[in-house]
């Protein structure tokens, strides 16, 4: 099966406020906030670690969940988050990934 | 609550800088007959000092950054400056007069992933525009860089300021931004120079024309509601604060100055010499500006009006006390609502007038 990788798009703004990550699209200034396990996955979108190893390491180490729960998870995550231009995904590896912001919690 | 009104929330209760206005220089080549500011540079911060400012910031926690100025673009590293703060991740809002903004500088803020210019627009006639701006031509060239911002795909807005050599142009101007597919704002506020002027302030329109405005449901929306007589006034408000000025906001200026906002000239810090965490944490001034509640201010924690109005403890400082009342914001609410402040009445009464003033009330 073909794996998956994602990146952080550039055309957002991000930080985390209180253990939640802010994401705003600045092309329709659309405004996500990101629970724990979803700004887990997000932090680790550096276009080159394939999805699958994310939630192995990410979620299902760091979090009390199931693989396959995570694994479905994470991928509808992804499929809103593409859809809003927030996380570009392909079956190959995304070079020249976003830099990540600055982090307080 | 909307999702952005919790975040805002949520920075308030854990005291983080939501937002931030730089103004990376105060030269600027209009000169505005309005402006509160001295143009000479007086030893502006480096590019890499305004670097450093910003990794302090986005470390800080600040999610919206505001350039302005002075003319940003009079700055030669001013994209490099957009640069770095887009690597770093933060919202960034550009306001400017436009007129050095071209096809590749328009381009270019796209590229950066600006999520708004906000340029300065005072009239539909280019010489009321140019009269006020005192460069010829300016029009010309602010309307054209809205032309290159808009065919990029920008959100743009449109920022007319009420005074009384343009006043009677306030709805052409308005019908020009929506000609021009931009949002408009209008702001009727003049406040007095950073060296203490007043003189401007005579530039302010009378309250017929505020009036007139707060009619206008172009630019209030419901009337119905915007001018509808204040609610009651609560422990909750009491408890409350005026506005986000040190709280979850303020301003950095182009010598690294730190004010609790870009108008509220009081000095509580400066980059050059601190870490904006410790100027944002630890000063006693900014420490003092967010511990004033609506219970402490004298005159205002007594006034009808003191759960809706616009009081900005900015201007109430320039005025003479941080903790008074704002005049300006007090005729706002008068000529909202057809009802004196407290500072009104109190003022009435110094000079001799009547004790109860009975004005009719709009249902």
């Amino acid at each position: 099966m073909a794996e998956t990788y994602i990146a952080r798009s550039p055309a957002i703004a991000a930080r985390m406020l209180g253990g939640e990550m802010m994401i705003m699209s600045v092309r329709d200034s659309t405004f996500f906030t990101l629970n724990e396990v979803a700004t887990a996955i997000w932090q680790a979108a550096d276009g080159c670690t394939p999805l699958s190893q994310i939630v192995e390491q990410k979620v299902c180490e760091e979090f009390d969940v199931t693989p396959e729960a995570a694994r479905v998870d994470a991928e509808q995550f992804v499929s809103e988050l593409s859809q809003h231009g927030i996380l570009l995904v392909s079956d190959h590896p995304i070079p020249a990934p976003a830099p990540g912001p600055a982090e307080r919690s | 609550m909307t999702l952005m009104a919790e975040m805002n929330e949520r920075a308030f209760k854990l005291g983080i800088p939501l937002t931030v206005h730089i103004d990376v220089t105060y030269r600027c080549n209009e000169r505005c007959v309005h402006c509160y500011l001295d143009h000479d540079d007086k030893g502006e911060m480096t590019t890499q000092e305004i670097k450093n400012v910003l990794e302090q910031l986005a470390e800080a926690g600040v999610f919206f950054l505001v350039f302005s100025g002075g003319e940003v673009f009079m700055r030669r590293d001013f994209l490099d400056l957009v640069e770095h703060a887009r690597k770093l991740m933060f919202n960034v809002k550009v306001k400017t007069n436009g007129v050095m903004i071209h096809q590749a500088e328009a381009r270019r803020l796209r590229e950066l992933g600006v999520e708004q210019v906000q340029l300065s627009v005072y009239s539909h006639r280019p010489e009321v525009h140019d009269a006020i701006t005192k460069l010829p031509g300016s029009f010309k060239r602010t309307l054209d860089a809205i032309r290159f911002l808009k065919s990029q795909g920008l959100k743009v807005t449109l920022s007319n300021v009420l005074m009384t050599v343009n006043r009677a142009d306030q709805q052409g101007t308005h019908a020009l931004a929506k000609e021009l597919g931009v949002s408009y704002t209008l702001d009727p506020t003049v406040t007095p120079k950073l060296d203490g002027d007043t003189s401007v302030l005579n530039l302010r329109v009378d309250s017929d024309h505020l009036e007139v405005l707060f009619q206008d449901t172009s630019l209030v929306g419901d009337v119905d509601e915007y001018c509808k007589p204040p609610d009651p006034v609560d422990d909750d408000v009491l408890e409350g604060y005026s506005c986000s000025a040190g709280h979850t906001a303020c301003y950095i200026s182009p010598y690294g100055d730190v004010f609790p906002c870009v108008q509220f000239p009081l000095p509580t810090g400066n980059v050059r010499r601190q870490k904006f965490a410790d100027i944002w944490y630890r000063s006693p001034q900014m420490e003092e500006v967010r511990n004033i509640k609506v219970k402490d201010l004298p005159v205002c924690s007594t006034c009808t009006h003191a759960a809706s109005c616009s009081r900005c403890p900015g201007l109430a400082y320039m005025e003479g006390s941080m903790r008074g009342p704002s005049s300006t914001d007090c005729e706002k609410s008068f000529h909202r609502t057809g009802i004196p402040s407290a500072n009104m009445l109190r003022k009435n009464m110094a000079a001799g007038g009547p004790l109860v003033q009975i004005l009719p009330i709009t249902v």
